[in-house]
This record gives structure tokens, C-alpha cells and sequence, in this order.
């Protein structure tokens, strides 16, 4: 050990984190276009880090290795990627109208009626639909899928190729306590993997993977993850938060909801099961050991679906004891999420602090 | 043997928490084996010494099918989510074990067509608390379903004979067999049943030479059951392919051989659906030759499953036999 940890003092987190995150937030990097993000990540690494590189699929991968004689080798993963749009063929020259595919998941529901922005050029367009002039009660019922969506550039001027990149065109924002985009599903992570490389572990070698690929399948992790070789891993995301007080089906007797996932501002979620992991129980005890050290409030991200890098990482090679952590944020995947800087910086520190107390006894006892 | 897998089958271990199964598997193994390792998910690790002679993987799963909890309410009921294959229609009116001790029934809310099958977000177990606050449950925490060991002669029954049974054909194999041809890696998997995760660090871990996977296989001989050619008691299965693998055809053709040179009975298996660990050692690395002897089963991942003792028996003659001869496993041109 040789640690207190209750001298920790943790590092500050504020406004220089949001003009990142703002900067993170606003770019455009649809899984496997990636590289305005991976431009801002290696400009902001680079004085910090032993290494870094631009692996095959397009992570980039650093390395920043501590003084000490012996040193965990911890990857920690954030994924650069974003869910968004693909043209998939072009309908109408003249009128610039495309069809498209989405990249990722992204409910068709919130798709009608949104500006997109195309990823490279200053270029917009609009899913479109039939205004509610023309619709009749009934079509008012159904949902517009996809095939009945087009995206209107507007202009055939435009010269937007198939196969181009879009994401919904919203700009940051922050209100009080509110941080407010699109794409902060995985760029919370991102800004937190950046803002650890600027502090010493002399204890660890930290492998940092900002990773491509993880909304359309976990990809680029798994080749990040086999590379690294690390001997354990924390990955850095986003998670819904669905948490509405009630369900009301009978108002005499509403229902507790009982599917949240998690709740804004409650804390940093430490991650369970998802559909690809079953958390390593030794992280899962060190994260809340830290947490109730540190008294940073933490939750847990309920047992459920979904899945992060983590369930790519944790089966390369001879096995990576691996866990997620993620910042909560309503409305991910659509045109704004909505997350609780507390929760973020929250996440940051929980972190910084477990990655200090962090050895290689954690890990010594059989899982 | 048939206490050693009472105990196995009675030993509570979900996918991800195996450590109480684990524990009990290598006090049974120790004599019989020269190392023994546990990997970082947790897999058991044994090997048997035999340096210049092909290394064999032997895998068998030690997880079992279980669920999680996900929330409790205010008063004290709590939701879940299945680690494994959980069918709603077995889960209702089922008990359930956590690992701290906790038991609890499972109950589900009041269905608007009493005809549709409950999915189990619409379940949640009651473990007799009297509200929220003062029930024993966390989120997070682990349960198996709870059910006793039912011996029916020749027939023997459990909530978690995949894979225990597996387990048990291993267990006994190492402990019978004297001279091998090969350097043996025993492995005892972990998480197979959310998706062969354990196998695929341990294969990658050992890179064995040749493999093979023990576990039970579906059966079709139950009243308008699955078509299937498999049926209790005919013998051990040697499987030809699943949705998850075609077995290595130089393998099934030694597992035949052996069967019939040592006069014991044996099944063709075509299993179309599920998959064994046997896919992870045949996918990892470069690739290695892998098959899958399988123990009939029936009512796969329901709280009784039930494997024939005849076909155990034979599974570790047939395991045995097959472990004294190395395959020729050169491909015809």
C-alpha cells in the first residue's frame, strides 16, 4: 500500500474541462470518420504521454509510463465515436435529396424533423417530413421508419457524396449544472481519459485507448485491447439515465419504476452486468471502497442490457479483468443529451482516486 | 460418483461468481493432477505433465445459469435479469438462492391476458422482506435457482447438471486415467453460459494442439419433443455440429473409433441450436482441431435437468479410452 488516501487531494475540474468538452462535444466523428475528434485527442495528449499512435483501425494509443520499480499496466478506454447518419443513395439531384442509413443506434422516432450537419464542410441538411398540414389522424399514429425519411441538402450545389457522414447539428451547451450536446455519449469519457494523462501514477503504466468503432460493435477496443496487453482495464462511457419518478398506469396506484438504468446526479455508474460483461467483482469492491474513502457519491448502472468496450477488452488475449464506468446523461443517441457536470466531474475524480489506490494486490486475490 | 455430483450440482455458481464451485472442483482434482492455476476471469487451470506429447485442452464449464438483481422496491420485492438462458416458463412459482443465503420465491404481476407468458420484467422475487429497507438484497447481487439433487435411479436430476455433469465426467476421468498421450490441460470454464466467455481466454492462454468440450447436448425423446436423433441412456453423444461449430471431423472420427474398439455405446449428435465452449478452443489463435462429447440431457436450462447415469459412466470410460490414444490428424488429400 504505502498510500494514505485520505491525503489525496483531487485535482480541480471545471471550466478549462468544459471548453474540452465543448470543443469534443461539437465535433464530428461517426464510427469509421473519426478523425476531427482524434485531432483534438492528440493535441491535447501529446506533452503527457511517453508515446502515442495511430493504430491500424485509427485508436490512438498512448502510453504513460510511471517512475516506479514495479507498475500496473491499466488500459483505460474511451471511445471517440459517435452514433449518426450515412447517404446511402441520392433520389433527387436537383432537389439534393438522400436516402440514409443510420450508423449505430438510433431510435428512427427522433429522427423526423432534425438538422443534420455533414462531417468535414460547412454543409446542413434536414430529415424531412410530411408537415402536419397533409397528415391525416391515422398516419399521425404510425411511426416513420427510415425508408420513409429523406435527408433535403437543400441544393444539389451541394455536391454531398453517398456514403458522407452526418450527425444532428447541435451546438453545446451549459446551463448551471447542465451540460447539454450531442455525441456526449462517449465524449465525457474522452475529456476524462485526457484530463487523467495530465497527472502522474508513478505506480502504473497507463495504457490510454481512445478508441474507434464502439457504437457500431465494440471494435476498435478489441484490437486496442489485444495490442495494449494490459493486466487489467477501465473503460470510461455514458449511460442513459431514465429516471423519471413514476410510471403511471393506474394514477390510484402508480408504479415505482423499476428500469431507470440510472439517475442524474447521483454519482459516477459503476457498471454490473451489461449484455457483454459481467464486471470483475475485485474492480467493482475497489470502485466503491474508493468512493465511500473519498466520499464521492457513486451508483450502480442497474444490471441490464447494452454493452461498452469493456466487452470487447476483457476477453483479448488470456483475459483482462475489466469494468466500466460511465457518466449518467438523459437522451443519448438523440439530437441532446443532458448530463449533470457534478456527475461528471464526480466520474473524474472517482477515477483519479481509484487509479491512485490502485496495486497489484486488487488483483492478487482469485476472482 | 454419484456424491461427487450431488455436491457439484448442490454448489451454487452463476456465471461470473464461480469461486464456491471452484473451490470444491480443485479440492477433488489436486491429487490427480501436477499444477494447477486460476486465470484472471477466473477459470481453473489443471495440467497433468507429459512434455513432448501433444497438449490436449479439456474443457468443462463450471458456471450454471442464474439471475441478478437489478432494483428493489419499496416494498422490499425485487426485479432481475437472467445471467444465461432463463425461460420465463420455468421461472414462476421457482425458488431461487442467493449467495449470501437469501432465499426467495418468484412471483409475477397480475398478467392482462392470463394466457400470455410473462416475460421476467414482469417478475420479481419475493424474499419475504416486509419493505425496501430492510431487505437483504442489493442490487447486483447473485442467485441460482434453488432445487435438490433427485435421484430417480438410473435417472438423476438437478437444476444444474449443464454443466456439472461435465464437470464430473472431468473430475472422474482425471482421477481414473493412468498413462495419457498427452499433456493434459483441464480446464474448468467460467461464464459459458453468457457466451463462452471463459474458454475463450483460457484456449488462447494454453493454445492447445487439439481440444475437447464436455457437455450436455438436447435430447429428442421426450413427447412431442424436439426432433432430434439424441435420446437418454443410448450412450454419450459425439457431436457433429452445432449452431456454434462443426466439429473437427479427424476428432469425430477418433471419438467413433474409440467407442467402437472399446465395445461402448455412442450417439451421432446434430444439435441445431446452442453452442459449447468447444467453439472457442476450435476459433482461437490459429485454430485448433476440437470436438464435443456430450452427455444427453433433458429439459436443458429448466430447473430439472435429467442425464442418464449410464451415459455418464460410459462418458468417462469413452473420455478415458480416448485420452490413452492420440488421433491421426492428418487431413486426407
Amino acid at each position: 500500500m504505502g498510500r494514505n488516501q485520505l491525503n489525496l487531494t483531487l485535482p480541480a475540474f471545471g471550466a478549462p474541462q468544459i471548453r474540452l468538452l465543448e470543443k469534443l462535444s461539437n465535433a464530428q466523428a461517426v464510427s469509421g470518420d473519426e478523425g476531427e475528434v482524434r485531432k483534438i485527442v492528440l493535441e491535447n495528449i501529446r506533452p503527457n504521454v511517453d508515446e502515442a499512435r495511430i493504430d491500424a483501425l485509427g485508436n490512438v494509443l498512448a502510453i504513460k509510463r510511471g517512475s516506479a520499480n514495479t507498475r500496473v499496466k491499466v488500459m483505460i478506454a474511451a471511445h471517440m465515436d459517435e452514433v449518426g447518419l450515412m447517404l446511402t443513395s441520392e433520389e433527387d439531384k436537383e432537389e439534393g435529396y438522400y436516402r440514409f442509413e443510420v450508423i449505430g443506434g438510433i431510435d428512427p422516432r427522433v429522427l423526423a424533423g432534425k438538422r443534420v450537419k455533414f462531417a468535414h464542410q460547412d454543409k446542413f441538411g434536414v430529415i424531412g417530413s410530411k408537415p402536419i398540414h397533409l397528415t391525416s389522424a391515422d398516419e399521425r399514429k404510425n411511426l416513420l421508419g427510415i425508408d420513409s425519411l429523406r435527408i433535403d441538402c437543400a441544393s444539389a450545389n451541394n455536391k454531398i457524396k453517398v456514403g458522407e457522414r452526418a450527425t444532428f447539428a447541435t451546438e453545446f451547451m451549459r446551463t448551471g449544472d447542465q451540460l447539454r450536446g450531442k455525441a456526449l455519449d462517449d465524449r465525457l469519457g474522452v475529456a476524462i481519459l485526457i484530463e487523467l494523462l495530465k497527472h502522474p501514477f508513478p505506480h502504473l503504466d497507463i495504457l490510454a485507448a481512445f478508441t474507434v468503432q464502439e457504437e457500431v460493435g465494440l471494435r476498435g477496443a478489441q484490437v486496442a485491447a489485444y495490442a495494449l496487453d494490459p493486466q487489467v482495464a477501465l473503460v470510461l462511457d455514458c449511460t442513459p439515465a431514465y429516471d423519471l419518478p413514476l410510471e403511471v398506469e393506474d394514477p390510484d396506484h402508480p408504479i415505482e419504476n423499476a428500469r431507470y438504468n440510472t439517475k442524474l446526479r447521483k454519482g459516477p455508474a459503476i457498471y454490473l452486468a451489461d449484455r457483454e460483461t459481467l464486471s470483475d467483482p475485485r474492480w467493482i469492491a475497489h470502485l466503491v471502497q474508493t468512493a465511500e474513502t473519498m466520499h464521492i457519491p457513486y451508483q450502480f448502472r442497474q444490471p441490464g442490457g447494452g454493452g461498452t468496450d469493456a466487452g470487447s477488452i476483457h476477453l483479448q488475449r488470456s483475459g483482462i479483468p475489466s469494468i466500466s464506468v460511465s457518466t449518467p446523461a438523459r437522451y443519448i443517441h438523440t439530437p441532446a443529451a443532458i448530463a449533470s457536470f457534478t456527475d461528471w466531474k464526480n466520474t473524474f475524480h472517482l477515477v483519479y482516486s481509484a487509479l491512485n489506490r490502485l496495486n497489484a494486490d486488487v488483483f492478487n486475490q482469485e476472482r | 460418483m454419484k456424491e461427487l455430483i450431488q455436491t457439484l450440482v448442490e454448489t451454487n455458481s452463476p456465471s461470473g461468481y464461480e469461486s464456491a464451485v471452484r473451490q470444491l472442483i480443485r479440492q477433488k482434482i489436486q491429487p490427480f493432477v501436477n499444477e494447477i492455476k486460476v486465470d484472471a476471469l477466473g477459470n481453473l487451470l489443471a495440467i497433468r505433465y507429459n512434455p513432448n506429447a501433444p497438449k490436449i485442452m479439456l474443457v468443462a464449464h463450471m458456471d450454471e445459469i442464474g439471475i441478478m438483481a437489478t432494483h428493489i422496491d419499496a416494498n422490499g420485492f425485487v426485479r432481475f435479469i437472467p445471467l444465461g438462458g432463463v425461460y420465463p416458463y420455468h421461472c414462476v412459482g421457482g425458488r431461487v438462492r442467493f449467495l449470501n443465503g437469501v432465499a426467495g420465491v418468484i412471483g409475477v404481476e397480475k398478467l392482462s391476458n392470463p394466457q400470455e407468458m410473462p416475460s421476467l420484467e414482469k417478475m420479481f422475487i419475493d424474499v419475504g422482506a416486509p419493505d425496501g429497507k430492510s431487505c437483504p438484497i442489493k442490487v447486483g447481487d447473485v442467485a441460482a435457482f434453488e432445487r435438490p439433487f433427485l435421484d430417480l435411479g438410473k435417472r438423476w436430476v438437478s437444476k444444474a447438471m449443464d454443466d456439472r455433469i461435465g464437470v464430473a465426467v472431468l473430475i472422474e476421468t482425471l482421477q481414473q486415467l493412468k498413462l495419457s498421450a498427452f499433456e493434459i490441460y483441464a480446464v474448468f470454464s467460467v461464464q459459458e453460459e453468457v457466451g463462452v466467455r471463459g474458454a475463450t481466454t483460457a484456449s488462447f492462454g494454453i493454445a492447445p494442439d487439439l481440444g475437447i468440450a464436455i457437455d450436455v447436448t438436447a435430447t429428442g425423446d421426450t413427447p412431442k419433443g424436439h426432433k432430434m436423433e439424441v435420446s437418454l441412456g443410448k450412450g454419450p453423444a459425439i457431436k457433429i455440429r452445432d449452431a456454434g461449430m462443426l466439429a473437427d471431423p479427424r476428432i469425430i472420427k477418433w471419438m467413433i473409433k474409440t467407442a467402437e474398439d472399446n465395445h461402448l455405446p455412442y450417439q451421432r449428435e446434430i444439435l441445431e441450436f446452442g453452442g459449447t465452449d468447444g467453439r472457442a478452443i476450435q476459433l482461437s489463435r490459429s485454430g485448433a482441431p476440437t470436438g464435443v462429447l456430450s452427455i444427453p440431457c433433458r429439459y436443458v436450462h429448466a430447473p430439472s435437468e435429467m442425464v442418464d447415469r449410464d451415459d455418464v459412466e460410459n462418458a468417462v470410460r469413452l473420455l478415458t479410452e480416448l485420452l490413452k490414444n492420440p488421433p491421426d490428424l492428418a487431413f486426407s488429400a
